[in-house]
């Protein structure tokens, strides 16, 4: 795996010692994590345990109040809010719950957005969006409006914009939350399925062990400490 | 319990000689572990000595000689009795878990740690159900699928039972 063409040594992405505070509640309590290249990781726990926010302080969307955050060998969370967010656009992709795509958008624009945002040639992000839409097993269905679609169809539209930028890494938070079993399961085996075949990190919050079962590995955020099991089940 | 019934099934939908019945049980019920051809014959042999079958005239056939084996109403009144009738809904309450986290607590042992190590090996064998639901067959999935759930289930009771650790050592402790 590399980062701006350089390869990185050690872990893609490493939470150290993480401390963040909503107002008064702590949502993180030296939190640390570590997560190679390549891997799929769920972030499992308790309603309010913390996981959604060590999963944005991992993004870059919040920064720790303590402790650092390292992407590809170099810290994260002391970017500017302009360079944290350029790296949100191009390294990394998200798939939230629902709410994430433009209505008045059809699927192709939607899936196109991030390219043309990011300054793409109107044709290459066409042809680049029906090509991950293809993937998706969405093909028939780029020129409906996103509000057309049933959730687990909303879903893999949002796998594929994720996927559109070639992001390192992929962050989902709850990303089947909303649908059925059935859907779920289609929607976490596109996500990790592409997600292995491009090599691309994944890190998904779910609270559905049959979501996280999906995974390689994954950790228990209580109270706002990681419990990683498999390291003889200490707070790491 | 259920081989008999599973070999009556089989048999209510063709006659069937023994080696192709568990061929059939094999790949419908067996998954990972087949019947031993000498449950197969003396499951029919019970069968038919309490005439839920009956077992044709021996045939010569390319190794030994074998026998066609036939559902009798008997056993096909049992058959439909049986898929009609849901099975226990078990409460499960004194289960190994529960069992052990009572009994961690009541020793002064970690129950936390049991529960997390429990919670692992959990995941560690929903993570090799779920890649045999990647690979595998759709009979293959669907059985995997039943495991998964309860599995799933046993989760959600190892993460209330987790979180409501402190309150059980009490209720523990002035008992």
């Amino acid at each position: 795996m590399t980062v701006d063409g350089l390869p990185v040594p050690g872990p893609l992405l490493e939470a150290r010692s993480v401390d963040r505070s909503h107002g008064r509640t702590r949502a993180l309590r030296e939190a640390n994590l570590s997560v190679t290249a390549g891997e799929i990781l769920a972030i499992m726990g308790p309603s309010g345990s913390g996981k959604s926010t060590l999963l944005h302080c991992l993004a870059g969307v919040f920064t720790p109040d303590a402790g650092e955050v390292w992407f590809g060998g170099r810290r994260l969370d002391t970017l500017s809010d302009a360079r944290r967010s350029e790296l949100r656009r191009t390294a990394f992709g998200f798939v939230f719950q629902f709410g994430q795509l433009v209505p008045e958008l059809t699927v192709a624009d939607n899936v196109a957005l991030p390219l043309l945002l990011g300054r793409a040639g109107r044709k290459q992000a066409y042809h680049r969006a029906r090509g991950w839409l293809r993937r998706l097993e969405l093909d028939d269905l780029g020129e409906r409006r996103t509000g057309e679609l049933s959730g687990g169809q909303a879903q893999r539209v949002a796998i594929a914009r994720a996927l559109v930028t070639r992001p390192q890494v992929i962050f989902a938070d709850e990303p089947t939350g909303a649908l059925d079993s059935l859907a779920g399961e289609k929607v976490m085996e596109l996500l990790v399925g592409l997600a292995r075949q491009e090599g691309v990190t994944v890190i998904v919050v779910t609270h559905d062990a049959r979501v996280a079962a999906c995974a390689d590995r994954e950790v228990m955020v209580r109270d706002g400490k990681v419990t990683d099991p498999y390291a003889g089940g200490a707070v790491r | 319990m259920t081989v008999p019934l599973a070999l009556l099934g089989l048999l209510d939908r063709e006659p069937s000689y023994g080696y192709d019945l568990k061929r059939a049980y094999d790949t419908y019920f067996g998954r990972g572990k087949p019947l031993p051809f000498g449950q197969v014959y003396s499951t029919l042999g019970r069968l038919a000595r309490d005439g839920k079958v009956t077992a044709g005239q021996s045939e010569p056939g390319e190794g030994p000689d074998r026998k066609r084996y036939a559902i009798t109403p008997v056993g096909r009144q049992e058959v439909e009795a049986w898929l009609a009738e849901p099975v226990a809904a078990e409460p499960l309450l004194q289960t190994v878990l529960f069992t052990k986290v009572v009994l961690a607590l009541m020793l002064g042992h970690d129950a936390h740690g049991y529960l997390d190590a429990q919670r692992a090996t959990h995941m560690r064998r929903m993570r090799e159900l779920s890649e045999i639901k990647r690979s595998g067959a759709l009979v293959d999935a669907l059985l995997a699928d039943h495991a998964l759930f309860h599995l799933e289930a046993d989760l959600r009771w190892i993460d209330v039972t987790t979180a409501r650790l402190g309150a059980l050592a009490e209720t523990v402790r002035q008992s």
